[in-house]
């Protein structure tokens, strides 16, 4: 059976509240889930763990959280930013995530900006929906 | 020589299950200061003890390949002291195991006194997204955490 976007917001939301030890207000749909949740990179893979469980959906190691793969590659990082063909493959691979922002100025070091928790709601979305 | 804080396995299901036990003494001296007077097992120390319990689960589940190191207290909630004289049990399951980690849930229990909950997640550390080079040895599962499992698993298993 097809989820609605708010019984999606609640799990994700619950699995944040669980995998950060953060508050249930602490979470928005714009909030980041490194600058404002305080999630470390082990904190990825607890998500990716439990929203499997939630979901009962099973999800490819770097499908959500994909951008590591593009960090180390020359071709796709220049000067601390992304390159176009970096920003094309990151589009690719995060078609549920809203690239308009960043794409103004791609720095790698807002990267982790990206990962919002509307981002994971779409993405989960995508996946029961 | 390598702080182990627990004696030995009760039960062992690879992949799934284990559960392992610890008898506690006033031959341990660090007892003696924590209090004195009023000896406790430190609360941390029993992370320790279940990360060793649910550490070695997880190492077995890929033969003990993977260099598996503690990497997230996921939840630690305590109940009740846990004293000189007590024999306490770490009962812990995998609740989900990848390539680069795995989490597990456990229990610590005293006779059928729930005594805490642990949640722990382990990183698997050759698998690391940072792609940081490690030594080649497998430095975390020193054949003295082997000998635990004498009795659980056949000796060939264990250099697989």
């Amino acid at each position: 059976m097809a989820m609605s976007r708010e019984d999606v917001y609640e799990k994700v939301q619950e699995v944040l509240v669980d995998a950060l030890g953060v508050d249930e207000e602490e979470i928005s749909e714009k909030a980041t889930l490194m600058g404002d949740l305080g999630a470390e990179s082990i904190d990825f893979l607890d998500i990716v763990f439990r929203l499997e469980k939630a979901f009962n959906i099973k999800i490819p190691r770097e499908e959500l959280f994909p951008a590591e793969a593009l960090m180390g590659n020359a071709d796709y990082v220049k000067d601390g930013k992304l390159t176009a063909s970096g920003m094309a493959l990151l589009r690719e691979k995060m078609p549920h995530t809203d690239l308009s922002q960043f794409e103004k100025d791609p720095d790698i070091n807002k990267i982790g900006d990206l990962f919002t928790v509307a981002s994971i709601v779409n993405y989960v979305q995508g996946k029961v929906g | 020589m390598r702080w182990i804080w627990i004696d030995k396995f009760l039960e062992f299901k690879s992949r799934e299950s284990a559960v392992s036990l610890k008898n506690v003494t006033l031959a341990e001296e660090h007892l003696h200061d924590h209090f004195p007077g009023f000896p406790i097992m430190p609360e941390c120390l029993i992370i320790e003890a279940m990360a060793q319990t649910a550490g070695i689960l997880v190492g077995e589940a890929k033969g003990f390949k993977e260099k598996v190191v503690l990497a997230k207290i996921s939840k630690a909630v305590f109940f009740h002291f846990v004293r000189p004289g007590d024999q306490i049990r770490f009962h812990t399951k995998i609740e989900s195991i990848a390539n680069e980690a795995a989490s597990t849930t456990g229990k610590v229990m005293c006779g059928e006194k729930l005594v805490a909950e642990i949640d722990l997640m382990f990183s698997h550390i050759d698998q690391n997204l940072g792609g940081k080079q490690f030594p080649k040895e497998n430095f975390v599962f020193t054949d003295m955490f082997m000998s635990l499992l004498q009795g659980f698993i056949k000796p060939a298993e264990k250099s697989v």
